[in-house]
C-alpha cells in the first residue's frame, strides 16, 4: 500500500510544482499579489510531498519491500541496512527522485531567504524552479517510477551494483547534484531578470553565495567520484576523461567561469549580459550532465540503465529549457547592458581571460564527448574519442590562467599598475625558479616534475604574497573578510592540486606483476612481498584476500590485504588495498589466479608506488572549502539584515525597490 | 583610424588569431585521438588498413586464452559471427574477462594479430555495451548475434 502512497505523494507534488511556476508568472505580468503570493506556499507543500515520496521509497529499502521492482531490482536481503539506504538513488528512478529532493531543498532554501527581494522578482525566482520542477517530475513520473510495482514478490531482491557498494560511491551523487540542481538558482535568477528586463547589481551580490555553494558542492562530488574511482577501479588512476566524468566536469568549469563573472557584475556593474549567459551555460551543461548519464547514449563504466523513451524525453526537455532561454536572452539581454568601463590592464581583464579560458576548456570538453555522438548521426563510423586529446587540450588551455592567477588580486579594478606587477613577477618568477632547480635533483630530471613544482610555487607563493600584502595594509578584523579568505583558500587549492596532479603523474610507479607466494618485487624504493591468497567473507560477498608486506630497508612499512570479491549475482569486483601517506600512497591490487588449478597459487598483481596523489583531493577539498567560505562573507549577509530591517515597517528598502514591471 | 580603433582592431586580431590557432589544435588533437571500433569480419575484409590504432570489439572465443607461464602475456581470440582475430595482450585482463564474454580491445595490427595496448570487458552482467551490439549487427545485418547467449550465461534478470 505505501509504495501507492508514494506515487500519489509524486503526483501531488507535481500539480503544486505546477501551481508554483504557473500562478506567480501570470501574479507577476499582471502585478496580482496574491496570485505572486502562492509561490512560497506551493514550494512549501511540493518540498513536503516530494520528501515524502523519498522517505517511503527509503522505507521500502529498509523493510524489504521486493513488491517494489526497483527495490527488488537494487538490493537483497544480505545488504547492509547503510548499502540499502544508498540504494535508494543506486540506480536511474531513484536518483531522479534524489535530483527532484535536492530541487526541492534548494527552492525550499530560496524561498526562506528572498523574503528581502522584490515581490515580482523573488516569485520569478520561484517559479522558475518550479518550472524545474515540473519538468523532473513528469520525467519521473511518465517515464521513470520507482514504486512500479513486481509480481509475484520475490523473495529476495537482486543486488546493488558491487562497485557501488562503497563509501565513496554512496556520497558522490548527493554531492554531485546538490552542485548540478544547485546551479538552477543562478539559472532561476537569470531567467527572472530576463523576463523582469532589470538585473540590479544588488540582486546579483544577493545570487553569489548561492552559486559559490552550489560550486563548492559540485566540486566535492567530483573529488568523491575521483577518490572512489581510484579506490574502487583497481586501476589507480584518479581521472579517465570517462564521458559521464566529463558530464559532470564541464558545468564546474561553467560554473567556475560564472563565479567569476558574478563577482565582476556585483563589484563593478558590468559584464551583466555575460553572467547571465554563463548563468544558463552552466545549469544547461548540468542538465546535459543528467542526460548523459542516464540516456544511455554514450558507452561508459557509469551508464548503466537505458532506455531511448527516457532519453528522448530529457533530449527534448533540454531542449526547451535551452531553447527558450537562449531565445529570451536573445531577446531581452541589451535591455541590461551597463557598467564602468575598464582598461587592458585591469583585474576585470584578467578574469575575463579566465573566464574565456573556462569557457572553451568547457567546449573543448563538450566536443570531445559528443563527437562519438555526433559522427554516429551522420555515419561517419563508431568513433571514441582518445584520452590523449583531453590530457594534451585541457593543460594547454589552463596554462594562461595558471600564469595570470597569482596577478589578479594584486592588480586593480578598472586600471592596474605595471609597477605592482613588475614586483610580484621578480619575487614568484625567482621563487618558482629557485624551486624547480633544487626540485630537480631531486626528481631525476623528469621535467613533469619540475614544470609542476615551478608551477605550484608559482601560484601558491603568488597566494602567500597576496594574503602577506593584506596583513600588513589592512587593520584587524578587515585583512580576510569571508569572500578574501575563500579566495585565497581556492586559489592555494589550486597550487596543491598543481603539486598532486604533475608530481604524481611524473613520479609514479606502477608495475603490473606475476608473483607466487614469497616473490618479492621492488617499487619505488618499497619491497613488496605476496604471501598467498586465501578465502574470505563479507555481509554479502566471498573474496579471494592477497596478503601482501611492504618493506622498506629491512623495515615493515605496511601489511595490506587487496580483496578479489565476488557478489551473490557472481559479479566480479576488485577492491584495492591502499596505504595512505601525506607524500606517497602505495597502492595494491589483485588481477587474478594465474594458473587454471591455482597450483603454486600464483596471482598477477598491480604494484604501484604514488607519490603526492593525495594533494589531487586536497586540492580539490581546499576549492571546495574556498567556495564555501566566500558565501559566508557578512558583505552578503549584512545587505540582507539591512533589507529586513528596512522591510518591517511594509517598507521595501530603497536600493531594492521594484522597478517598474516591463514583461 | 585614431587610438581606440587601432587598440581595438589589435584586440580584434589577436582574439582571431587565438581562435584560429585554438580551433586548429583542437581539430588536430581530435583526429589524432578518434579511435573506430571495428569487429574482427570488418577487419579481415580489410576496413582496418587505413588506421594505425583501432578498437576491436566482438566476443571472446570459448576455450580460446592462454596465459603465458612466466609473464602476464595472454593471448585470445575475439570472434563476430563470421571473422576471428587472434589477440595478444600483456598486462592484468578486467575483472570481467572471461570466454564468451564481449570485449572491446584498443590496439593496432601486427601482421596477422592484434596488439592490445587495453582491454575493456562489458561492464554488467547483463549489458552488452550498445556501441558494440550495433556495430556486430552492422556487421551481419540480418544474422542473430551470438552475444546473447553470454549475456544469458551471465545470470541474473536480463535488461527488458
Amino acid at each position: 500500500m505505501t509504495p501507492e502512497l508514494g506515487q500519489l505523494a509524486l503526483i501531488l507534488a507535481l500539480l503544486l510544482a505546477l501551481a508554483q511556476s504557473v500562478l506567480p508568472l501570470i501574479g507577476a505580468w499582471r502585478n496580482n499579489h496574491a496570485l505572486m503570493a502562492v509561490a512560497r506556499p506551493a514550494a512549501a507543500g511540493q518540498a513536503v510531498f516530494v520528501a515524502l515520496a523519498f522517505g517511503i521509497l527509503a522505507w521500502a529499502f529498509m523493510t524489504f519491500d521486493f513488491s517494489v521492482q526497483y527495490v527488488a531490482d537494487n538490493s537483497n536481503l544480505a545488504l547492509p541496512w547503510y548499502y540499502r539506504f544508498a540504494a535508494v538513488w543506486g540506480a536511474h528512478e531513484g536518483s531522479l527522485l534524489l535530483w527532484v529532493l535536492i530541487l526541492n531543498v534548494w527552492t525550499l532554501a530560496l524561498a526562506m531567504f528572498s523574503q528581502n527581494l522584490p515581490e515580482v522578482f523573488a516569485s520569478r525566482v520561484l517559479a522558475v524552479m518550479g518550472l524545474i520542477a515540473v519538468g523532473f517530475l513528469v520525467f519521473t513520473l511518465f517515464t521513470s517510477d520507482p514504486f512500479g510495482r513486481l509480481l509475484p514478490m520475490p523473495a529476495d531482491g537482486a543486488d546493488l551494483n558491487p562497485i557501488l557498494q562503497d563509501p565513496g560511491m554512496t556520497t558522490h551523487p548527493p554531492m554531485l547534484y546538490m552542485g548540478y540542481v544547485g546551479f538552477s538558482v543562478a539559472f532561476s535568477f537569470a531567467i527572472a531578470a530576463l523576463l523582469g528586463g532589470e538585473l540590479e547589481k544588488a540582486w546579483i551580490r544577493w545570487a553569489r553565495p548561492w552559486t559559490n555553494v552550489a560550486w563548492g558542492f559540485l566540486t566535492l562530488g567530483i573529488v568523491a567520484g575521483s577518490w572512489w574511482a581510484y579506490g574502487e577501479l583497481g586501476w589507480g588512476g584518479w581521472w579517465f576523461w570517462d564521458p559521464v566524468e566529463n558530464a559532470s566536469f564541464m558545468p564546474w568549469l561553467a560554473g567556475l567561469a560564472l563565479i567569476h563573472a558574478q563577482a565582476i557584475t556585483e563589484k563593478r556593474g558590468s559584464l551583466r549580459a555575460w553572467t547571465i549567459l554563463l548563468s544558463i551555460v552552466a545549469f544547461s551543461l548540468s542538465l546535459l550532465g543528467t542526460f548523459l548519464v542516464r540516456s544511455g547514449v554514450l558507452t561508459s563504466i557509469h551508464a548503466f540503465a537505458s532506455d531511448p523513451r527516457r532519453g528522448l524525453y530529457i533530449l527534448i526537455f533540454l531542449g526547451i529549457v535551452i531553447g527558450a532561454s537562449l531565445l529570451l536572452y536573445a531577446l531581452r539581454a541589451p535591455k541590461i547592458a551597463h557598467g564602468k568601463p575598464f582598461n587592458v590592464l585591469s583585474r576585470e581583464t584578467a578574469m575575463l581571460i579566465g573566464n574565456l579560458m573556462f569557457v572553451v576548456a568547457a567546449a573543448m570538453v563538450l566536443l570531445g564527448t559528443l563527437f562519438p555522438l555526433i559522427a554516429d548521426a551522420l555515419h561517419l563510423g563508431r568513433i571514441s574519442v582518445g584520452q590523449p586529446y583531453f590530457g594534451l587540450l585541457f593543460p594547454l588551455l589552463m596554462t594562461p590562467v595558471i600564469l595570470l592567477m597569482p596577478f589578479g588580486p594584486f592588480l586593480r579594478w578598472g586600471h592596474g599598475e605595471p609597477a605592482v606587477l613588475k614586483a610580484v613577477l621578480l619575487r614568484i618568477g625567482s621563487a618558482a625558479v629557485v624551486c624547480a632547480i633544487v626540485a630537480a635533483f631531486f626528481v631525476h630530471g623528469q621535467v613533469k616534475a619540475i614544470l609542476g613544482t615551478a608551477a605550484a610555487v608559482w601560484v601558491g607563493f603568488g597566494v602567500a604574497l597576496y594574503a602577506y600584502k593584506r596583513w600588513r595594509e589592512f587593520p584587524r578584523g578587515r585583512r580576510y573578510p569571508a569572500e578574501m579568505a575563500g579566495m585565497l583558500l581556492a586559489h592555494f587549492g589550486v597550487a596543491v592540486f598543481l603539486v598532486g596532479v604533475l608530481l604524481s603523474e611524473a613520479l609514479s610507479v606502477t608495475t603490473d606483476v606475476r608473483m607466487a607466494p614469497g616473490d618479492a618485487h621492488e617499487v619505488g624504493g618499497y619491497s613488496f612481498r605476496f604471501d598467498g591468497a586465501q578465502q574470505t567473507t563479507g555481509p554479502n560477498w566471498h573474496a579471494e584476500q592477497g596478503t601482501v608486506t611492504v618493506t622498506r630497508n629491512g623495515r615493515q612499512i605496511a601489511v595490506m590485504h587487496p580483496q578479489k570479491r565476488t557478489y551473490p549475482r557472481g559479479q566480479v569486483q576488485t577492491e584495492s588495498a591502499v596505504k595512505a601517506g601525506l607524500t606517497r600512497d602505495l597502492y595494491v591490487a589483485l588481477g587474478e589466479p594465474m594458473d587454471a588449478n591455482n597450483v603454486r597459487g600464483a596471482w598477477s598483481l598491480r604494484l604501484y608506488y604514488k607519490p603526492f596523489i593525495r594533494w589531487i583531493w586536497g586540492g580539490g577539498v581546499l576549492m571546495m572549502l574556498g567556495g564555501f567560505t566566500c558565501a559566508l562573507d557578512k558583505r552578503f549577509r549584512l545587505k540582507r539584515q539591512a533589507a529586513v530591517v528596512a522591510t518591517t515597517g511594509n517598507e521595501p528598502a530603497p536600493a531594492l525597490r521594484p522597478q517598474e514591471n516591463t514583461a | 583610424m585614431n587610438r581606440t580603433h587601432k587598440r581595438r582592431l589589435t584586440i580584434v586580431g589577436v582574439v582571431t588569431v587565438a581562435v584560429a590557432l585554438a580551433v586548429a589544435l583542437g581539430v588536430y588533437a581530435l583526429q589524432q585521438n578518434m579511435n573506430y571500433l571495428l569487429t574482427p569480419s570488418q577487419v579481415q575484409s580489410g576496413q582496418a588498413s587505413g588506421y594505425r590504432t583501432f578498437r576491436l570489439g566482438g566476443m571472446v572465443k570459448r576455450g580460446s586464452i592462454h596465459r603465458s607461464d612466466d609473464s602476464l602475456k595472454t593471448t585470445f581470440i575475439v570472434v563476430d559471427a563470421d571473422g576471428a582475430m587472434p589477440v595478444e595482450y600483456t598486462g592484468i585482463l578486467p575483472d570481467l574477462f572471461r570466454d564468451d564474454q564481449s570485449v572491446i580491445a584498443t590496439g593496432h595490427m601486427d601482421n596477422a594479430h592484434f596488439v592490445a595496448t587495453e582491454v575493456l570487458a562489458k561492464h554488467d552482467e547483463t549489458y552488452m555495451p550498445k556501441e558494440l551490439k550495433d556495430a556486430m549487427a552492422k556487421a551481419h545485418a540480418g544474422k542473430e548475434i551470438k552475444a546473447e547467449a553470454g549475456t544469458a550465461a551471465g545470470g541474473g534478470n536480463p535488461d527488458p
